[in-house]
């Protein structure tokens, strides 16, 4: 075919030398653009873990201790312990207080947004929830420090007004931008025929919404709380000032709590580097990476597991 | 303890100055690059290391006076008292920042490696309130009673403990406290502690100033910080040393007479009585201008009659 064109035919343009070149260098460029998010992701995790390890075999460093034990004293005078249970289950406890409150709001605003509203307020709507989605985290922060916890010591019998319960909300409005132009974007995929389907039926709005659309949509709308958890969990500025930043196991959403990140945050900077706290906040780092990852990996299952259905 | 080095009050952890510092140093660098001959323009540069205590206090003056002699860099860094002392032993710096006497056996290596004896300026005082929510009733504390309240197996975990009901009726005692790596949570651990470690499940702020602020937004809260810290929502109690003995409350007179007793001396070592533009500087952090940002930093300025700009032998 490319030897001899049929009679009548105008010859295939040759392409030049240098277009050719062109094609092949921009290939590279793209694939190399492809395979550097795994590269980076290697490298982040090597790095963290190369400032980590020497520690694992400190005299004073114990393994079991630095999972399994709440007792958090880096620069004791006496008794250096490296427990970290009271963090971990800060993050976590946080993140599902923020989930509790995000997920209906996030994928309710979502729906409505996209089956219910008007265009024009559609358009406000959107806007106004970009709006909040760019709000900086330190200002999140500084709403739950001052204005936040004076309104939780004023309406609830809290102690404190940095909590677990201030984070939470902080943090569920922090997701909740994300949850909602995804979900969106989730529901604008299915497609018209559903929805014309459906009404031909005779399903009525909510009918339609609830049997129809959240189904065919809900690939999407986990990949929406799950963006939204990963938010969450790696957020740090905001939960720094608005968790109280108390080593403890909460017994209630009126407890101060203080997360894997925003102990990395406020003590990294004046470890000594090299010391053995220095390398205990890597180490945090690393079990902050690892839960991440974990997340992220049930979510690819779990997401993979309804594809198949 | 963390304070700001400016009155505009951007927060003085070295973590966050560091940018700043490296951005300064850059745009101090790009000058030098085109002029590599400053140093021999009469360029003098003042090394100062030590204490993180001291740090952005150190920062704020060596700011304001490259207004005052725009000639003289001074290059600030933290690490510690001991870390600035080893180094003036050394002979690497000019002046150590330390909030703690020299020991005898740093004065006795600094004789052994340079023959001169270090010279002792107290530039400032630290000292450290202990605050209280405005509406509560308790006045003064004893360091048995604080000890209670922030030490691991304290048992004073409710206001009633002290014999003290709140108005609006909580009663749980809220420990507001410094992220463990801060200089006064160990400054604090030492004096009124004696060492032991801190009950868990306090909350720990990462400023001074933090601190104060949400002592002041939770009636049942207490927490120590720096006495330049005090707004209208706080109270500072007095302290007594041990019951029965008289409570001292935190004013700048009974820190000077050393009277109240959470207080410490930022001191600046020079090795040997100082000279030149260290004895300027040194002169300059002692006038009036350098001890009014001792006061704007949060600490307590030196009292004129003791400003004799001269240096003591240390002991």
């Amino acid at each position: 075919m490319t030897a001899n064109p049929p009679p009548g035919q105008p010859p295939r343009p040759r392409r030049s030398v240098q277009a050719r070149l062109g094609e092949t260098l921009l290939e590279a460029v793209i694939r190399l653009a492809g395979v550097s998010a795994i590269l980076f992701v290697l490298g982040i995790f090597f790095f963290i873990f190369r400032e980590a390890a020497p520690v694992l075999t400190h005299e004073k460093f114990k393994l079991g201790q630095f999972l399994g034990s709440i007792e958090w004293y880096p620069t004791s005078a006496q008794n250096v312990r490296y427990g970290t249970l009271a963090l971990t289950v800060g993050t976590f406890s946080v993140t599902a207080l923020a989930m509790v409150l995000a997920v209906p709001f996030g994928l309710g605003a979502a729906v409505f947004i996209s089956e219910f509203c008007g265009p024009k307020l559609k358009e406000t709507l959107k806007i106004v929830i970009e709006l909040l989605a760019a709000i900086p985290s330190v200002v999140w922060g500084f709403i739950g420090l001052t204005v936040m916890s004076r309104v939780i010591v004023r309406y609830t019998d809290a102690d404190v007004g940095v909590n677990l319960l201030n984070g939470g909300i902080i943090l569920a409005l922090m997701s909740v931008p994300i949850i909602v132009s995804i979900g969106e974007d989730a529901l604008k995929a299915v497609p018209d025929s559903y929805r014309e389907a459906g009404l031909a039926l005779g399903a009525t709005r909510w009918q339609l919404v609830w049997r129809v659309l959240l189904p065919a949509a809900k690939n999407g709308l986990l990949a929406a709380v799950l963006l939204g958890v990963g938010r969450a969990v790696g957020e740090t500025m905001a939960v720094l000032m608005a968790t109280g930043h108390a080593v403890q196991i909460p017994h209630g959403i009126l407890d101060s709590v203080r997360t894997l990140t925003a102990n990395i945050a406020a003590e990294l900077g004046e470890a000594p580097a090299g010391s053995p706290h220095y390398r205990v906040l890597f180490l945090t780092g690393v079990l902050l990476f690892s839960i991440t990852f974990v997340v992220n990996l049930a979510a690819d299952l779990v997401v993979r597991g309804i594809k198949q259905k | 303890m963390r304070v700001s080095p400016t009155p505009a009050g951007w927060r003085g952890q070295p973590g966050r100055l560091l940018p700043l510092l490296l951005l300064a140093a850059l745009g101090a660098a790009a000058p030098g690059c085109s002029r590599p001959s400053a140093a021999s323009h009469g360029h003098l540069t003042i090394q100062n290391k030590g204490s993180d205590t001291i740090v952005n206090l150190a920062q704020a003056w060596a700011e304001a006076y490259k207004k005052v002699a725009p000639d003289v860099s001074i290059e600030v860094s933290g690490g510690g008292s001991g870390v600035g002392l080893a180094a003036l032993i050394k002979g690497t710096i000019d002046i150590a920042n330390s909030s703690r006497d020299i020991k005898p056996s740093e004065v006795e290596e600094a004789k052994r490696s340079t023959g001169k004896e270090p010279c002792d300026f107290i530039v400032g005082y630290d000292a450290l309130a202990i605050y209280v929510h405005k509406d509560n009733p308790l006045e003064e504390i004893t360091f048995e009673q604080l000890a209670g309240i922030y030490a691991e197996g304290g048992t004073l975990t409710h206001w009633s403990d002290l014999g003290v009901s709140l108005p609006g009726g909580r009663n749980k005692i809220i420990r507001v406290s410094r992220q463990s790596s801060s200089g006064t949570y160990e400054f604090f651990r030492e004096r009124v502690l004696h060492n032991r470690d801190f009950k868990l499940g306090s909350n720990d702020m990462n400023g001074s100033k933090e601190v104060v602020d949400l002592v002041g937004n939770t009636p049942g809260a207490i927490g120590y910080s720096g006495m330049g810290y005090a707004n209208p929502r706080v109270k500072m109690l007095r302290v007594a040393v041990r019951a029965g003995s008289p409570a001292v409350a935190p004013t700048v007179e009974n820190t000077l007479s050393k009277a109240y007793p959470i207080a410490r001396s930022l001191h600046m070592f020079t090795l040997g009585q100082p000279e030149g533009a260290t004895k300027a500087y040194l002169d300059w952090i002692l006038s009036d201008a350098g001890q009014e940002i001792v006061a704007q930093c949060g600490f307590v300025p030196v009292a004129p009659n003791h400003r004799t700009g001269q240096a003591r032998p240390a002991p």
